[in-house]
């Protein structure tokens, strides 16, 4: 721009020599400024917003990954750990774990004794730390009948607090933590009994009320299997649909018909085929609800037309000679395809499949109506079992009332970010790799 | 016999139809394998195409039909006392009388509802899941229970058997056929192309299935609400009560408010997203340089790639509570679920889809047309606002269209960010609903498929695909016709 700006100051050699002229040219190039600003407002607005999301969610999900532990001398009493006696874990009474935590707790503060303040004491304590007193001991068989030092999670309210999600100084009211609680935690944190963990529960446990108790490996394997039944679907239906449509449609009515239609399919809005899934696949052929082999045919269908487009175009950046050269030699115009045509255009086909993938990966309205949002205790161990997927668990989170799903939601969100990342990179190295320019 | 068994069988015919067709080739070429037709594989390929294409087909076929089929056949076998003995225990005391009245027709005399009902309570007794059924009616099911197993393991059977002989049949055939004049690759061929077609097929194929499925279960809605009031009404409320005496127990089906809402939050995405990606696509195919170009791209697409749910999440946590914050300072009263909110977040989201749109439909503009305008005088923005976007114009209109579709379409922000109460308000601070939160609250809980409730559902799906439909083929044909005047 400067050597445009240069006759402006240096009048000798101007052609605009009136005033009125030389503010004409003022104004235009205030006006270029500005236009040029307003381009770099919006393109900063637009990556900021990105930062400001993506920082929020580091942000509030990074402390989901670890988990804050009081440690209690627990005494796993035989009578009532096992009150038939017979020493098989199986016969464990594991309803009574949780009293055993309880006891260990009412120990460490031998002065609480009134019920109203022993409940305010239990407070501190995970509801669910049964839960892992009973991993422990099935881990460690030999210590029933004995007293052992046991690190079990607090309850959401202290490991809120103790990692500092939750202000402590705000008034009583406005947190879930009373100051008698925090006395407790206090005087926990200067013996040394409280540290926080790594949270492998997090990649461990599936869907739990309880924050504590709450993992996201169902819903990663409910993904898997979907995405499994999706691409097996999809890639091949894709390939021969493009192949078809690229190599061998005559140009006709029909063809045309399909062309219009693929186009059109990919801008139908995602919960339509949800909806198309519940009235057929679910309602119509009574297929199992909530169940990956449904979600996978619904997102197979919804990923086809982007399949489909990348493949053609894929298809079409092979040069005519590589097929005038196998037909000279005798081949067949199937062969032709299968043998030469196909396998130069496989790199772009895998790069707009894992495109899609990704896509699909994120995909949830349509999983909601057919019911994959099912409370899934378990990871599904097949494609016919009731099961969740990382994105319908994202949602199923962000609308739980307790503070500790806030920071789950977002660290699940990092977990399938994550997957999408890594998906994304994979394509851009096939790209990178492989493409070829004739 | 489980499915899985039958298509391993079928597999492993398909490999020995394989292994036969090609040593049958072998042997009648008698070592000379150039006075065959075809290469050998050829007639292998033949052979275990129709050993497991027909077969193949049948099992789908099957596995499709084989629920419905087999449920109907239960039902309407069941015996009128069996039926009338299930209904006393299971169907309100109000409902019986008609049921009692026509017990002759057996099931027949059943409602939808009620079939659905017996039919559940039937399959979880054949299931052995006998804990989830009334125990007073346990014993009168037994026999319909057992009757279904029957079937089930009949048909399975029988499913086998015919795949098998198919198979064998198909085996014997091709083997017959193959001889050194038999043109198995022209055969093999014409199979596979007729596979591609087949696929290519798929795609007309959802679409029916989609108009289908929408326009059958619509129908059915609109004889229950007229069409003038769910396209006109001014109320919508579609919660139908349980019992007949109940207030408002008729439901108010006007889906004019969620229109007006669906309307309200595209709105204020566009004027988030137009002029953000309209601007970015022009200042990165005009002004940036190559460098700058190749890492804001790669951010935008990040923008692009990041799953709806994530926006609906962000909406909640920090835009909604922002939002609501501002307004409290200027003494604005800011819903917490406000249209705003929901708006930007879904704005942001398509800012990606608008600038890589509108980049394309720059770019097609030809280099001759800026360097006349350059050649004159004016300076680039003069250039961008008097030359290139009025020949872009149709195409950024398309664009444009074509990102109105997909905020109206748009479902996880709205769910998590926006009301689910149906006000009639153009007040972008309140909270509204829209088409697609309404599909997902409603769907999402009680699954009775005759109410009105339920079925509204597909009428509202049905308003949502023909919109954007149009909306598409109009961008479409507008972007489509656009290049090629330049290309």
């Amino acid at each position: 721009m400067t050597e445009i700006t240069a006759p402006l100051s240096d009048r000798s050699v101007s052609f605009h020599t009136s005033d009125a002229a030389e503010k004409r040219l003022r104004a235009r190039y205030a006006a270029e400024k500005r236009f040029k600003a307003y381009g770099v407002i919006a393109i900063a607005f637009a990556v900021s917003m990105l930062a400001i999301l993506l920082f929020t969610l580091f942000r509030t999900g990074i402390s989901a990954f670890w988990q804050t532990e009081m440690q209690l001398e627990v005494t796993f009493d035989a009578a009532v750990v096992d009150p038939k006696g017979t020493g098989n874990p199986a016969d464990w009474d594991r309803g009574a774990f949780q009293g055993l935590a309880n006891e260990a707790l009412y120990k460490a503060f031998p002065e609480v004794t009134g019920r109203t303040d022993r409940r305010e004491l239990r407070g501190l304590l995970s509801p669910v730390a049964g839960a892992f007193l009973v991993n422990y001991a099935l881990e460690n068989p030999a210590v029933v009948g004995q007293t052992v030092k046991v690190w079990l999670p607090t309850s959401d309210g202290i490991n809120q607090i103790a990692k500092g999600n939750i202000d402590r100084t705000l008034p009583e009211s406005n947190r879930p933590v009373n100051d008698t609680q925090l006395g407790y935690l206090d005087r926990m944190e200067s013996q040394g009994a409280i540290r926080t963990a790594f949270n492998s529960t997090f990649f461990s446990a599936s869907d739990s009320n309880y924050p504590e108790l709450a993992g996201i490996l169902g819903a990663t394997v409910g993904t898997l299997l979907t995405m499994v039944v999706t691409i097996l679907l999809s890639l091949p239906i894709s390939v021969a649909a493009a192949v078809y449509l690229e190599e061998f449609a005559p140009k006709n009515r029909l063809t045309e018909l399909i062309e219009v239609n693929i186009n059109n399919l990919a801008a139908v809005p995602s919960i339509v085929f949800g909806l198309l899934g519940l009235a057929m696949f679910l309602n119509f052929f009574g297929m199992p609800r909530s169940s990956p082999l449904v979600g996978g045919m619904v997102l197979a269908l919804l990923v086809l037309p982007t399949i489909i487009i990348a493949s053609r175009a894929a298809l079409k950046a092979v040069p005519p000679s590589i097929r005038e050269a196998a037909l000279g030699m005798g081949a067949s115009k199937l062969q032709t395809v299968m043998h030469h045509v196909l396998p130069l255009a496989m790199p772009g086909i895998m790069t707009g499949t894992i495109i899609a993938m990704a896509h699909a990966l994120g995909e949830t309205a349509p999983l909601l109506m057919i019911g994959m949002n099912a409370f899934v205790t378990a990871p599904p161990t097949g494609f016919l079992d009731s099961s969740s997927a990382l994105p319908v668990q994202v949602y199923i989170w962000a609308d739980k009332p307790e503070r500790g799903f806030v920071e789950l939601t977002s660290a699940a969100i990092l977990v399938l970010l994550t997957f999408l990342v890594a998906m994304n990179a994979t394509a851009i190295y096939f790209r990178k790799k492989f493409e070829r320019r004739w | 016999m489980p499915i899985t068994y039958t298509v391993g069988t079928l597999l492993i015919l398909t490999a020995l139809g394989y292994l036969l067709g090609r040593r049958k080739a072998v042997t009648v070429a008698g070592g000379n394998i150039a006075s065959l037709h075809s290469v050998p594989s050829y007639y292998g390929s033949f052979s275990a195409l129709w050993v497991l294409l027909p077969t193949i087909s049948l099992v789908l076929l099957w596995l499709a039909l084989k629920g419905p089929v087999i449920n109907w056949a239960v039902v309407d076998g069941m015996a009128p006392e069996a039926v009338l003995g299930w209904a006393n225990a299971s169907i309100p005391p109000g409902e019986l009388e008609a049921v009692r009245a026509r017990v002759a027709e057996g099931a027949g005399a059943l409602t939808d509802i009620q079939r659905q009902l017996l039919l559940i309570n039937i399959t979880n007794l054949a299931a052995g899941q006998a804990q989830y059924v009334n125990p007073a009616v346990v014993d009168i099911l037994r026999p319909a229970a057992a009757h279904m197993q029957d079937l089930r393991s009949l048909t399975d059977w029988a499913l086998f058997g015919i795949c098998v002989s198919l198979a064998a049949a198909a085996l014997f055939i091709t083997r017959g056929k193959i001889g050194p004049a038999f043109r198995a690759r022209n055969n093999v061929e014409r199979i596979v192309t007729f596979l591609l077609i087949i696929c290519s097929l798929i795609a007309i194929l959802t679409t029916v299935g989609i108009v289908l499925s929408l326009v059958f279960e619509s129908l059915r809605f609109f004889t229950k609400v007229p069409v003038t009031e769910f396209l006109f009404g001014l109320q919508w409320s579609p919660q139908t009560a349980i019992r007949a005496d109940q207030v408002g127990s008729s439901g108010a089906f006007g889906a004019v408010p969620l229109f007006a809402g669906t309307l309200l939050i595209a709105t204020i995405a566009m004027c988030v997203a137009a002029p953000v990606g309209l601007l970015s696509a022009i200042y990165l195919s005009e002004y940036a340089s190559g460098a700058v170009r190749n890492v804001i791209k790669p951010v935008l697409e990040i923008l692009a790639g990041i799953p709806t749910v994530v926006f609906g999440f962000f909406a909640i946590l920090t835009v909604a509570p922002f939002i609501r914050d501002m307004g409290a300072a200027i003494g604005l009263d800011v819903s917490s679920q406000s249209a705003l909110a929901a708006g930007v977040v879904m704005g942001i989201m398509i800012v990606p889809f608008v600038s890589s749109l509108s980049d394309d439909v720059i770019n097609a503009v030809p280099q001759s047309l800026r360097d006349g305008s350059y050649g004159l005088g004016a300076t680039r923005s003069e250039t961008v606002k008097q030359v290139i976007l009025p020949a872009a114009l149709p195409g950024i209109v398309g664009a444009m269209l074509l990102a109105v579709s997909r905020a109206i379409g748009e479902t996880m922000i709205v769910v998590m960010a926006a009301g689910l109460q149906a006000n009639l308000t153009a007040n972008p601070l309140a909270s509204v609903t829209t088409v697609t939160v309404q599909i997902k609250s409603i769907l999402v809980g009680d699954q009775v498929f005759d109410s009105a409730k339920t079925l509204s559902v597909f009428a509202l799906g049905l308003v949502l695909f023909a919109v954007t439909l149009v909306l598409n083929v109009v961008a479409l044909r507008i972007v489509q016709r656009y290049r090629e005047k330049y290309d």
